[in-house]
């Protein structure tokens, strides 16, 4: 049986975190060594020049990304989420799924949850708002030290390595996306979490630096699709490839996107600024719930007044 | 006998009655009311730092910002000092070029005022980015990290473009005040005759000095009118290259020029009405130059006035419902006064200069220039700020509530200012003593006519 990459890596990180030098490992192997020889493992040295403990006969792991391979994206692929406002019906499970995964403090959201009512006379629906990751992204531009950048798969992913903090892609983006760090962050999650340290996680947070929903590009170079997405109970989101034209939701259903955004009249919010978002959205028709402020609706997740959202706990 | 009327801008005194007025203005020992200027200025300066080392400590979260609004008080204040480095060049480099008499007389102190104030409004990229100690990353340069700038960025441009007007303003700052720091050495002792000597540059006015002299400040002057016109555009496409609405606007580059010389005039009144009554220097900056400037006033502020009927009616005729509610909301919003004061203090005020006695009456004078300095940074903070609190997310707008650390900065650096310019104007010729004397009428004998 083959190791899960965050397993491998933790193993890794055990045995190099330890690793002053080589008799720390030497130490460190020694110890280990009853299990080691349980599980037959041996030393290797990974693409990055650490050695680390690994199984005999075990496959070579994923290699992580090389930071030239982040910048440039999955090859082939071409995500798009598409997103059906008849089935969300505001339970926020998306949203804390999210916060979870990426462990988002709680003055931010990377997908937010409003309730949308188009005029008074018109019902009024759940809109759970991702990072659109624009084909023609206004943010991206604006970057003067191109820390921000739009990828060949499709994302929009933020270098926080780069960032220098002067917030012009949070003040371009029409759909404000973005959320910044504003104090520096309480906890470092890559010390809790060692696999939480993947290069297109962007942590460690770094106090001073624009952060965004980044379609969990982790996830996907796995084979999975988004936290988000694989969360909803309502199995309102889709998630999927362009290329492949297939988008499936997290009840395992797929289908065709061309065909789906077709039948269901899909459309892409605000698509009149030009910024070509990669987010379809269906419209909130047919649907099998009460509407928000109904009797019987889900509460929902408010989202918290904008006022409020400032500073760490 | 003929009277001629006597031309207001050829001054009364003699070569040597202005070089001794001038001259005095060093040499006079400081009084106390100006170790109090200094010293206030000093302290603000002080606050300024603390402050800024605050940011650095514990982050940006100290000042107001609230989502969606990005960009507050100190790009809205970064804005206001750069506009105002705008009027020094407009009157020592075009108005030279123009051949236009009155700027003899204000050159200098606006000169001065512009290259301080360009140094004030290169602190606010620094203070205002999240991780100030990499704002070097802004700056091109062959680095081993292969980091270069986003060149399509407009924010790069603006520092090409702020860092360029820094060097050519206090270039042409520093070689105008050439011929004039070599009078005040030679009527200066000491260590101050050294100081003088060295910054002087040995000049001694030999006619082949003269003529390299106004050789480079014609090409000098040549060089910074289009900066000019540059700079501010380059800074108002900082706003007008994103979508928001309220940013998004065609006429932004002359709207802002215009609004960066009138904010610049206002600031050059503001300080030259109080400096030249300290200085005892009223017999040579007089109604005449008020007048001239009061014109430019008049001239900047109706642009003012049009480009924001302008602004308006577009937003009217676009038919876009983004559009229409900021300005709805400029007006009639929850940020109202904001709107108003930026039109009331510079649509408004400027027009009662269409009256030639307001024009002269340097009490009146003062107190509009006050006014305009007031209306221009809420100009800048309506436009930035407040296009910010509504864009194309409703449910996601957001209010701003400055805190201290926004006021202490902005206090802060008027001081930065404040402190350079009270240095300045006690230790070099405010009033360009060469430029002055060349407009001395030449003495004529008399005709045998008059002779009888």
């Amino acid at each position: 049986m083959s190791m899960g990459r965050r397993e491998f890596l933790r193993t890794g990180l055990l045995a190099t975190g330890a690793a002053a030098g080589g008799v720390a490992v030497k130490e460190r192997l020694v110890a280990d060594r009853e299990e080691a020889a349980e599980k037959k493992m041996t030393v290797a040295l990974t693409p990055d020049g650490q050695l680390v403990a690994v199984p005999v006969g075990a496959p070579a792991p994923p290699r992580p990304p090389t930071p030239a391979e982040v910048r440039r994206g999955i090859p082939g692929r071409k995500w798009v989420m598409v997103i059906d406002l008849a089935k969300c019906d505001g339970c926020g499970e998306c949203v804390s799924a999210c916060r979870k995964a990426h462990f988002i403090p709680t003055d931010r959201e990377w997908i937010r949850l409003y309730k949308k009512q188009d005029s008074p006379e018109t019902a009024p629906y759940w809109f759970p708002k991702p990072c659109f990751h624009c084909d023609d992204p206004p943010c991206t531009k604006v970057c003067p030290v191109g820390a921000t950048f739009k990828r060949e798969d499709g994302l929009v992913l933020i270098d926080n390595l780069r960032c220098i903090g002067c917030r012009f892609c949070m003040a371009a983006c029409p759909f404000s996306a973005r959320v910044f760090n504003w104090s520096r962050p309480s906890e470092d999650p890559t010390e809790t979490r060692p696999g939480a340290a993947e290069p297109e996680a962007g942590l460690p947070r770094r106090v001073g630096t624009v952060e965004k929903c980044d379609f969990c590009p982790d996830n996907l170079r796995q084979g999975k699709m988004p936290h988000c997405v694989m969360s909803c109970d309502m199995a309102a989101m889709y998630f999927g490839d362009e290329n492949e034209d297939a988008v499936t939701d997290s009840a395992g259903e797929t289908l065709r996107l061309a065909q789906l955004l077709r039948d269901r009249a899909g459309y892409r919010h605000l698509d009149d600024l030009g910024t070509s978002p990669r987010v379809y959205y269906l419209p909130p028709s047919n649907r099998r719930f009460p509407a928000p402020g109904e009797a019987g609706a889900r509460t929902g997740k408010e989202p918290a007044p904008p006022g409020e959202t400032r500073g760490l706990e | 006998m003929a009277v001629i009327a006597h031309d207001p801008s050829m001054p009364t005194q003699t070569h040597a009655e202005v070089t001794r007025d001038v001259v005095r203005t060093i040499t006079d020992k400081p009084t106390r009311g100006y170790y109090i200027l200094a010293g206030t200025m000093a302290m603000l300066t002080l606050l300024l730092f603390i402050t800024f080392g605050a940011l650095l400590k514990y982050g940006l979260g100290l000042a107001g910002y609230a989502p969606p609004i990005m960009w507050a008080v100190y790009i809205t204040t970064f804005v206001f000092w750069i506009g105002i480095g705008h009027a020094g060049t407009l009157i020592s480099a075009i108005l030279y070029l123009f051949r236009s008499r009155w700027r003899t007389a204000v050159y200098r102190s606006t000169e001065a005022m512009t290259v301080f104030a360009v140094m004030t409004a290169a602190l606010f990229p620094i203070i205002h980015i999240g991780r100030q100690w990499l704002f070097y990353w802004l700056i091109p340069y062959p680095n081993q990290r292969y980091l270069w700038p986003n060149f399509k960025s407009p924010l790069m441009w603006d520092v090409f473009a702020i860092s360029t007007y820094l060097t050519v303003s206090s270039t042409f700052l520093v070689i105008g005040l050439v011929p004039d720091i070599a009078a005040v050495r030679d009527h200066v002792s000491g260590w101050k005759k050294k100081l003088y000597s060295a910054l002087a540059l040995g000049w001694t006015g030999a006619d082949s000095q003269w003529r390299h002299y106004t050789r480079a400040y014609l090409y000098l002057a040549a060089l910074a009118t289009p900066l000019v016109l540059s700079v501010h555009s380059v800074v108002s496409w900082d706003f007008a290259m994103s979508i928001i609405p309220g940013w998004h606007g065609t006429i932004f580059a002359p709207y802002f020029v215009a609004g960066a010389i009138y904010s610049g005039i206002g600031m050059v009144l503001t300080l030259i009405i109080p400096l030249r009554k300290v200085l005892g220097l009223e017999h040579m900056i007089t109604a005449y130059h008020f007048d001239n400037l009061a014109k430019l006033t008049l001239f900047t502020g109706s642009i003012l006035f049009y480009a924001y009927g302008m602004e308006y009616f577009i937003a009217w005729y676009s038919g876009n419902p983004f559009e229409q509610t900021t300005f709805w909301r400029r007006a009639f919003g929850p940020n109202w006064w904001a709107g108003w004061t930026m039109i009331i203090c510079n649509a408004f005020v400027s027009q009662l200069l269409w009256f030639k006695k307001i024009r002269v009456n340097i009490p009146a004078l003062f107190v509009i220039s006050i006014f305009i300095n007031i209306g221009m940074w809420f100009e800048r903070w309506v436009i930035i700020a407040m296009s910010l609190t509504n864009d194309y997310i409703p449910y996601a707008w957001g209010q701003i509530n400055p805190t201290w650390a926004d006021w202490c900065i902005l206090a802060g650096s008027f001081g930065w200012f404040g402190l350079w310019f009270t240095l300045f104007y006690k230790n070099f010729p405010i009033v360009a003593i060469q430029e002055i004397k060349e407009m001395i009428p030449m003495g004529r004998r008399k005709s045998p006519a008059e002779a009888h």
